[in-house]
């Protein structure tokens, strides 16, 4: 045994070794960003804070008990660390960008940075976790007292002082200590490296006691097996009867939610999170932090089991084995680690509740009580801050001593700790909403955690009174005014549960229900679904939403006056100053831009909470009289004149370009007017000229007398000859206008193209030999099929003979003809020694009305043959273009596609 | 029937692309007691003014190689024929036609299909003599 002095002698000096190393962590940190501090491997122990006296101490106990429940309080964070990293890493992600301070603050922020939800959540939390402080005030009364020994107890300064007084002891030197610790200065990411550091040694030293102590007891057992076996010759063995029950699902269940919304695991896990790659890390070093604090529980507690007496307090056979066997340093050690374990959890579960109860219920109503008189005290915010604060710390440890005291008869540890967890639980549904729902809304969440709470009130936090006050085992035995059907531990006659699981079913799915229907039935306000889309889309869009305030309404100056209430001088002064220097200007003349105002109000959010935040600076920028709605609708507003200028340029695009559509089609009608113009002129001229001649020789032949016989013989021929020159060519006139439409006298049927050419040379045979042509034949094809008109076909090699004849003005004209296969086509060439076609009239050749400028011989054609000649062979699916002949002269070259060969 | 030879001038150069309406013209004019001249295409019409050297011009617009236009423009031009009388024939019939030989110093203007006695008529304006028949 040890004497209780120097037990508590060593106690208080672990503490100002710890405060020592807080204070040079503080420092280390504040100097070198870049430190060991920052490590994964820190933030990874800091976490570990998780693993309390109640894994310490109460495991042990609860093996002993219940078998393989203990488990499931570690198999919980691990399925979160491992399975369901990306709801840490998102959670992280959005409380860096809006400088979330707590569970608190990321509900209050998300669903319209709503006050009142900051301070539900906050009372929810400082009443649920007081069983779960007083729990650590119990687990480190009870081990000075099983370390020091009952016999001793009266003995040293610790004569004449019941537990209760060594737990108001303990509870008064830990609100001491974190106010000390936690609570120097106000930071605006609320991050504490000092705290995490000595966080992280503890959890070096309660894990290394832990594995001491079962190091030690699996050696003086005669290893794993010998502890087991021995302890089934002795007729124990581990209670796996209630295992994979409803209530070890439960408390699996309670332990996920318990490792996400815990305020203190909130505040290491996301709060102090300083990279995000850390939690990389985290996910596998966490769990294998809890296998290693597992390993020793079950061998401990069976040990325990078979050697100590009967009644002797399993949930302290750590303590108890190393001192039964003579071990007093082993149990001093065990006992400094699990001391540890206590106040690590007791330190930082109490800065993390009284940030939230500063920034959520102390901070408004400064905000509210001060707003007329904010003259003079530059520090006041900040100092009012770390008051309030500090406060709270009393106020939080002082509600762990009365839960405490009220059920200190109770023995069992791990129960007091799930009270803890299922009244925390209820946040969880409302987190998971917060970050993965949108139609979430601040109604339905609000009421979902009050029910859930008030539920929990009922079903567990009450029964656990049971056993002080007589008032509540008749409650508990017959229901409120003898309604058996609201009897706490068997809610709607759901009798014979065990009540844990009872307690968790009931809250936790009416909370759910109340939450999802909700939502459902009630719209979110306009800045609900900014922070909405804000929150669950993180990963989704860069940068902060465009915050709502109405700029230049407040100037530089103002917005620097609140930010040195709230920040302190210095702190409000570097700020401006970095962004001064960002934007190259003198920090007075910072412009008070949403951008501008959007930073400041986050980072007076990370000292204040996102609500208060937005209040103070909403006062300050927009004045009073105007509220969000009205913000909401000048948005809507501007929006829909954007969008009806968007419109109606649109609309005047669309103007434009029919205009333009308009205007071109009218310069192609002039075009085709001026065209058609230019085809009435030509055929005018090209009937007028053959009507000049029957005019001229009429008039002659009517006058009387003077002609002879030749004469008037003569003139009367050339008047037929006009004649019919005149009626072939209107007929040319209206064949070319057909074909140009597209129309087509006659049907495409196979014909032999050959043949067609063969009967346009005899046709011409007698002009050619009239003429002295001497025609030459190159290659010719037999007979080959193409789709077409044989007169047709035949008229086009005419008029290329004829032409060529015409036009062919050699002293020995020559004509070749050719055809042949090339490709699929059938190809003929007419070619001839004229004198060729210049190159400037090439195109122009096979236009209406275009004679070859060096005039033909016989000057009688409109000029409309080739125009025809090409339109025909285009009906023909064919071409008709001029080519490189063998001949100096023009060479014509008639292409159609073939049919096939018979 | 042609005056051909270049040694005797004549009182009247027809350049007329269309052999029929000039056969008309040949036969009208002589007719009517003029000596006649005649070429066929454009670029042979100044040579043609500087060999017979004809009292006027009956010029066609639309010749081969050379248009109408064109000739009456370098007759204007040029120092030695700028006062020969030209009538200007043509089968285009628009007012375009008549103010642009105009422009071009024509000094009459006959729309093809004619009527005989309209061409005699200007001649006979253009030549200001009464001595061709009536």
């Amino acid at each position: 045994m040890l004497s209780a002095d120097f037990v508590i002698a060593t106690a208080v000096a672990y503490v100002g070794l710890l405060f020592v190393l807080a204070y040079f962590g503080d420092r280390r940190a504040k100097a070198n960003e870049k430190s060991w501090l920052n490590s994964p491997a820190v933030y990874t122990l800091s976490i570990s804070v998780y693993c309390t006296s109640w894994t310490f101490y109460g495991a042990v106990g609860n093996a002993a008990r219940s078998g393989l429940e203990f488990l499931t309080i570690y198999l919980g964070p691990t399925l979160v660390f491992v399975g369901w990293y990306f709801l840490l890493r998102r959670l992280v992600r959005i409380s860096h960008l809006h400088r979330i301070t707590s569970v608190a603050d990321l509900l209050s922020s998300r669903f319209g940075k709503s006050s009142r939800l900051g301070v539900l959540v906050t009372c929810i939390a400082v009443v649920g976790i007081a069983p779960y402080i007083a729990l650590q005030l119990k687990a480190v009364t009870s081990s000075i007292q099983a370390v020091a020994g009952s016999s001793e107890f009266g003995q040293g300064s610790l004569k004449g002082i019941d537990d209760v007084g060594l737990a108001f002891g303990v509870a008064a030197g830990m609100a001491l200590f974190t106010i000390l610790f936690g609570t120097r200065h106000v930071d605006a990411k609320e991050q504490h490296h000092g705290v995490v550091a000595a966080i992280a040694f503890e959890a070096v030293v309660k894990l290394t006691a832990l594995v001491a102590v079962g190091v030690f007891v699996v050696y003086i057992g005669g290893g794993f097996e010998g502890i087991f076996s021995r302890a089934v010759e002795m007729g124990l063995s581990v209670d796996t009867s209630t295992s994979f029950d409803s209530r070890w699902f439960t408390t699996l269940g309670l332990s996920i939610a318990a490792i996400v919304c815990l305020p203190r695991q909130f505040q290491v896990t996301v709060v102090e999170n300083s990279n995000e790659d850390h939690l990389r890390v985290a996910g596998w070093a966490f769990p294998a932090y809890m296998m290693a604090m597992s390993v020793f529980i079950l061998p401990i507690a069976t040990y325990g089991l078979t050697v100590m007496p009967e009644g002797s307090n399993p949930d302290m056979f750590a303590l108890t084995l190393p001192l039964a066997a003579g071990q007093n340093g082993l149990a001093l050690f065990a006992f400094i680690g699990g001391f540890s374990s206590a106040t690590s959890m007791i330190i930082l579960e109490s800065i993390a509740l009284s940030i939230m109860v500063s920034n959520h219920i102390i901070m408004p109503l400064v905000l509210k009580f001060s707003a007329n008189r904010h003259n003079g005290d530059g520090q006041g915010v900040s100092r009012m801050l770390l008051i309030a604060r500090r406060i709270s710390i009393g106020l939080i440890l002082s509600l762990g001593f009365f839960y405490f005291f009220f059920t200190r008869d109770s023995n069992a540890l791990a129960p007091i700790g799930l009270i803890s967890f299922t009244a925390i639980a209820q946040f969880f549904p409302a987190l998971l909403a917060a970050i993965f729902w949108r139609d979430a809304s601040l109604k339905a969440v609000t009421a979902a955690i009050a029910t859930g709470f008030v539920i929990w009130a009922w079903c567990c936090f009450l029964p656990s009174f049971d056993s002080v006050s007589p008032a509540v085992s008749v409650l508990l035995a017959e229901g409120p005014w003898g309604i058996s059907w609201l009897r706490p531990e068997a809610m709607f006659g759901r009798d014979g549960w065990d009540p844990l699981a009872h307690a968790a079913f009931w809250s936790l799915t009416i909370n759910v229900l109340v939450l999802v229907l909700g939502s459902l039935i009630t719209t979110p306000s306009a800045l609900e679904r900014i922070q909405a889309t804000a929150f669950v889309d993180v990963f989704r869009r860069r940068g902060l939403p465009q915050r709502v305030f109405v700029p230049g309404s407040a100037t530089a100056n103002d917005l620097y006056f609140v930010a040195e209430r709230v920040l302190g001088e210095k702190r409000a002064a570097a700020l401006f100053e970095m962004v001064a220097r960002e934007r190259g200007i003198d920090p007075v003349m910072i412009e008070p831009t949403p951008e501008f105002v959007g930073q400041l109000e986050r980072e007076l959010a990370g000292s204040i909470g996102a609500a208060s935040a937005h209040v103070m600076l909403s006062k300050v920028v927009a004045g009073a009289d105007v509220s969000l709605e009205e913000m909401m609708q000048m948005a809507d507003e501007t929006q829909q004149a954007i969008e009806y200028s968007q419109r109606l340029e649109k609309t005047s695009e669309e103007l434009r370009l029919t205009a333009q559509k308009l205007e071109d089609a009218n310069t192609q009608l002039r075009e085709l007017d001026s065209q058609k113009d230019e085809f009435l002129s030509q055929v005018s001229h090209e009937v007028r000229t053959p009507m000049t001649s029957i005019r001229s020789f009429s008039e002659i032949l009517l006058e009387p007398g003077e002609l002879d016989d030749a004469q008037r013989q003569r003139f009367v021929s050339t008047i037929h000859h006009e004649s019919l020159r005149l009626t072939k060519l209107l007929d040319e006139i209206l064949d070319l206008s057909a074909l140009e439409r597209g129309e087509r006298s006659w049907q495409n049927v196979p014909v032999d193209a050959e043949e067609a050419l063969s009967r346009a040379l005899s046709v011409c045979d007698a002009l050619l030999r009239q003429k002295g042509f001497k025609v030459e034949f190159g290659e010719r094809v037999g007979t080959t099929m193409v789709e077409g008109d044989a007169d047709r076909l035949c008229q086009v090699f005419i008029n290329l003979i004829s032409n060529a004849v015409k036009y062919n003005d050699a002293a020995q004209p020559r004509l070749r003809v050719t055809s042949m296969l090339r490709g699929g086509s059938y190809i003929v060439d007419v070619a001839d020694n004229g004198p060729g076609i210049p190159k400037a009239e090439r195109t122009l050749i096979f236009e209406k009305f275009a004679r070859g400028v060096r005039g033909a011989v016989d000057q009688t054609g409109a000029g409309l043959g080739l125009a025809i000649s090409r339109q025909i062979v285009a009906r023909m699916n064919g071409t008709l273009e001029l080519a490189q002949g063998s001949l100096p002269g023009a060479c014509f070259r008639l292409k159609l596609p073939v049919l096939g060969r018979r | 029937m042609r005056t051909l030879g270049g040694f005797l001038a004549v009182d009247i150069l027809i350049a007329e692309d269309e052999p029929s309406i000039l056969e008309s013209l040949d036969f009208i004019l002589r007719r009517a007691g003029w000596s006649i001249g005649s070429v066929t295409d454009g670029e042979a019409v100044l040579d043609g003014v500087r060999r017979l050297r004809p009292r006027m011009l009956v010029l066609d617009v639309m010749l081969p190689k050379r248009s109408g236009f064109d000739v009456l423009k370098q007759i204007r031009a040029d120092a030695e024929m700028r006062s020969l009388p030209v009538l200007i024939l043509t089968a285009k019939g628009q007012q375009q036609d008549r103010r642009i030989a105009e422009d071009l110093g024509a000094d009459g203007f006959v729309t093809k299909p004619y009527s005989n006695a309209e061409v005699v008529g200007a001649v006979r304006q253009l030549l200001g003599d009464d001595a061709g028949p009536a």
